[in-house]
């Protein structure tokens, strides 16, 4: 067994249903990935080119039509626990408070569910510290709707990540949001991964952000899905807004951007 | 703040004119009290017959509230059990509906038959007629759940049970208020209505005496009686609703 990888996609195809399976129309084709313990990989794409699926094969959601999925060297067959997911709306629970929002995965996930009403105190610690870490000190007692968007979505990405999963799955978490906005939270996302070292499945339409955070980034093609670039980002770390001026940085951006311009291309050729 | 206090005075001030206009024209038109009495002669027949009123509206008011607990408790079991489940809403909702469009009045004979004159057609009517909105409210309430929350509780090992309890429940509880609201009001007619064919007691049997014996002030302060007892009622449901669901009227009562 190879614990170096962390994520080991084996040929995974998903179709949705038997009835598309029989008419090989797949969501998804022959999926092959590795993912490092620790890495931080970001996957682009047009839209509706399968991402959301891959999440739902990671998690353990969906499974897999053919092929497997190893995470942590074990086959996903189930929902995975270790995992934390944030997505483009924020979708917190309007009648909770921001700490009771972040608190809720802790009242669910075992082996905190058994440990709640004891250890109470130790989760809300555990929890203010987190917001306070993603700058929302001060804002615990707050309803989600006295928060901005930016704010909404970072109280999002604590719950996410309060029962430290080992693997945080974000899709187009930043999508919704103002430029500043986007590129402040780049940069606490980019905190908290370097201090947790946790894996990271960024799913995003921002080529700039994608090349900004990940390691490695991958490019998808339109529906079947599948990975037809992968770019490592050998960018030093720890990187500043500033490189995103850079001319390394902005090669590497208009690199992919040629590649996912040639998917649309092809695409439409070969679309009756 | 001058403008709530006016918002708040608004509903009087129509009362008052209202009153005011009716009393004007039956004096001027020197309309007969027979056919349509004057606020004034209606006042006078209520102090007259105070006790009478008040033991009938009584009467009413609790046979009401027990049709309506009823209807909770049916509604809320119901609405639970189809907003929960995709195939129970699929197999109850379409015969719910079509039972929803009878004339609940229209019963009223059938539980005569099985439950003779008296409480039991009041209670039944009133319930009746005030279940079906709690149970979509509830039902509405529970299936309305952003599919990423799902995903987000799913993948931690939340069982269906857990999604109900922490989202769906508290999600549906400013629908479930809502309806209440709808529901009392509700209920009150039923009463009423079962009340005039099937009882010798209550505000609607006092209706069709009082009319019969052409006590048209008596009968019109009945029909006020009822009004009041539902306005109240409505009220006492919407303060709650404000008080316990907060978080879903922000934009109506921020300061």
């Amino acid at each position: 067994m190879n614990t170096e990888n962390f994520l080991d996609f084996q040929g995974v195809w998903l179709a949705y249903n038997e009835q598309l399976l029989g008419q090989h129309h797949f969501a998804v084709e022959d999926i092959n990935l590795q993912v490092k313990r620790g890495e931080f990989i970001a996957i682009v794409g047009p839209s509706g080119c399968g991402k959301s699926t891959f999440m739902k094969l990671t998690t353990g959601l969906k499974q897999p039509s053919k092929g497997q999925i190893l995470v942590d060297g074990v086959p996903v067959t189930g929902p995975l626990k270790i995992s934390g997911m944030a997505f483009q709306a924020p979708s917190l629970l309007p009648w909770r408070t921001t700490l009771d929002n972040v608190l809720l995965p802790l009242e669910i996930v075992e082996p905190y569910r058994s440990q709640f009403k004891q250890r109470k105190a130790d989760f809300v610690e555990r929890a203010r510290r987190l917001l306070s870490t993603v700058g929302l000190a001060g804002y615990e007692a707050k309803f989600p709707w006295e928060l901005s968007g930016g704010m909404q979505q970072r109280a999002s990405i604590c719950r996410a990540l309060i029962h430290e999963p080992k693997m945080l799955l974000l899709d187009e978490p930043f999508g919704a949001l103002d430029a500043f906005t986007r590129e402040e939270l780049w940069c606490v996302l980019r905190d908290l991964w370097t201090e947790q070292k946790f894996n990271v499945i960024l799913v995003t339409h921002d080529l700039r952000e994608s090349v900004f955070l990940a390691d490695t980034v991958y490019v998808m093609s339109k529906r079947p899905g599948r990975f037809v670039v992968k770019r490592e980002i050998d960018l030093p770390r720890p990187r500043d807004l500033e490189i995103t001026y850079e001319a390394d940085f902005t090669s590497i951006v208009h690199e992919l951007r040629s590649h996912i311009g040639s998917i649309r291309k092809t695409d439409s050729v070969t679309r009756p | 703040m001058a403008k709530k206090t006016i918002e708040a005075a608004a509903p009087w001030g129509l009362l008052v004119l209202t009153i005011a206009i009716w009393q004007t024209c039956c004096s001027v038109f020197e309309i007969s009290e027979f056919i349509f009495p004057s606020p004034y002669r209606i006042a006078q027949q209520t102090v007259e017959f105070g006790g009478v009123i008040a033991a009938h509206a009584w009467r009413t008011f609790w046979v009401t509230m027990a049709g309506f607990g009823l209807a909770i408790v049916v509604g809320v079991l119901l609405g639970f059990v189809i907003g929960s489940s995709r195939l129970a809403y699929a197999a109850v909702y379409p015969l719910m509906t079509a039972f929803n469009a009878l004339p609940k009045a229209a019963f009223v004979p059938i539980l005569v038959v099985w439950f003779g004159i008296g409480i039991g057609p009041a209670i039944l009517t009133a319930f009746l007629i005030s279940f079906f909105p709690i149970m979509v409210n509830i039902a509405t309430g529970l299936a309305t759940l952003e599919p990423e929350l799902e995903d987000v509780l799913r993948v931690l090992g939340a069982k269906r049970w857990d999604v109900l309890v922490k989202v769906g429940l508290p999600r549906s509880m400013p629908y479930f208020y809502g309806s209440l609201k709808v529901a009392i009001t509700l209920a009150f007619v039923g009463t009423t209505v079962s009340e005039m064919t099937a009882a010798n007691e209550g505000i609607g049997y006092l209706l069709i005496s009082a009319g019969s014996a052409m006590q048209m002030g008596l009968a019109f302060s009945g029909l006020m009686v009822v009004g009041a007892m539902a306005m109240v009622m409505y009220e006492l449901f919407s303060y709650i609703e404000k008080h316990t669901t907060g978080w879903a009227h922000r934009g109506t009562n921020s300061e």
